[in-house]
């Protein structure tokens, strides 16, 4: 005996998943409407400073502009406390209120929902956490986008986790984003690192929009001069690969004042140069 | 998807959907020409699947409320939300008495689904009473 095919059968599909996938989609697009740009700080390695990097870009960048930053880093969340954010998050009429930190920055990280000193975890009805992780990980970032009433932005900076996936993720969420700013330390087992996640971010046709290299060189607190820290020019050699400016070499300086103001303010004219 | 009653040739109605609480999920169909009724039983891992998906078999009774799947399924901190209050209905204190026993979490969401089906109908109080129709109409059985 043989049956019609769901084809055949042509009434309705009451659940209409598909619609209801693209329903999702579609409300990030229409989230981030009123969001000029956005703009992803990744890496392939962790422990670069792009989370403090971030931080130090929104900063710059709130003096003049409306800015905001998602923290996608859902598992090691940091920007949240660099920027000062606090919860609670008020549930209003268009969304989920994100918190305004410092300089006025709209922030909304997984930081501001866990339990101090918690590790991200998920309920699972069926046990298996771990076979749902990566499906409730991406619907976490997707809800991030498009649920955080943002408001009305000059560029949304959205700090990825370490890896290669997150660009992919997002990319396939925001098709508008403007690109991604590969952030590096001088090292070659950080040039190899990251390589990977820019090509994995090239095969996808992610804009490139440049590399930062972080740390580079250590500023001396007493005579401001800049010795080596790392042997290597990663952010160089990145540059050159990819065919990418190098947008920026931020040395280190060890008592919490930033990458130096006129490296950064150098840095992010670039940035905002590549992003426009 | 789409169920066949085989001897009629015909496509089933979705009827109800109920979520008994134990992470199973159950959906129910009738023949619109012979009247026969079925209830498709999904397992708890067919039910966390589509859940993990952020969608609903069957379709959506009501809009999706922000960040939905993040505070049904993350296991975060119970004061992370606060709820905007303005021009929803009052609750009875029996009524909060049994919201409290909502893990806190998603306790605010909850909350704003019943405000919301009550407004819909023009319900100022929410009675324990309301919430048990809601529950029904919504297929809300473990909330």
């Amino acid at each position: 005996m043989t049956y019609r095919t769901y084809h055949q059968v042509t009434g309705e599909d009451r659940s209409q998943l598909g619609a209801q996938v693209k329903a999702q989609r579609d409300r990030v697009t229409e989230r981030l409407q009123t969001v000029g740009r956005v703009v992803a700080v990744m890496s392939g390695k962790g422990g670069v400073g792009k989370s403090y990097l971030t931080s130090w870009l929104a900063r710059a960048v709130a003096s003049t502009s409306r800015v905001g930053v998602l923290d996608a880093d859902l598992r090691s969340p940091t920007v949240a406390r660099l920027l000062g954010a606090r919860g609670p998050l008020r549930v209003g009429e268009s969304g989920i209120e994100p918190s305004i930190a410092a300089d006025g920055i709209a922030v909304f990280s997984t930081d501001l929902l866990l339990d101090e000193g918690r590790p991200l975890q998920w309920r699972s009805s069926a046990g298996d956490p771990a076979v749902w992780r990566g499906l409730l990980e991406i619907g976490a970032l997707r809800e991030f986008l498009s649920d955080v009433a943002w408001g009305s932005l000059d560029l949304l900076l959205v700090d990825l986790p370490p890896g290669t996936d997150g660009v992919t993720d997002l990319y396939d969420l925001v098709p508008s984003l403007a690109g991604i700013i590969a952030v590096t330390i001088p090292s070659d087992e950080a040039r190899r690192s990251v390589a990977r996640s820019l090509r994995a971010a090239r095969d996808a046709d992610v804009p490139i929009l440049g590399v930062i290299e972080n740390m580079s060189g250590y500023r001396c607190p007493g005579c401001a001069s800049v010795q080596p820290l790392f042997d290597g020019a990663a952010g160089q050699a990145l540059a050159d690969e990819f065919g990418v400016p190098l947008l920026g070499r931020l040395p280190f300086c060890p008592h919490g004042d930033g990458p130096g103001q006129e490296a950064l303010a150098s840095t992010v004219q670039a940035v905002l140069g590549r992003a426009s | 998807m789409k169920f066949l009653c085989i001897d009629c040739d015909e496509q089933m109605t979705y009827e109800d959907r109920q979520e008994p609480g134990d992470g199973t999920f159950t959906a129910s169909y009738v023949c619109p020409a012979c009247g026969h009724r079925m209830a498709m039983l999904a397992n708890p891992m067919e039910t966390q699947l589509v859940g993990s998906l952020g969608v609903k078999v069957g379709g959506r009774t009501l809009d999706q409320q922000p960040m939905e799947l993040v505070r049904q399924t993350l296991e975060g901190r119970d004061d992370a939300f606060v709820d905007d209050p303005s021009g929803r209905p009052t609750w009875a204190s029996t009524s909060e008495e049994r919201l409290a026993r909502v893990p806190g979490f998603v306790r605010g969401m909850v909350k704003k689904i019943y405000s919301e089906w009550a407004s819909e109908r023009g319900i100022q109080v929410i009675t324990p009473e309301v919430m048990d129709q809601a529950r029904v109409d919504l297929g809300l059985e473990e909330m």
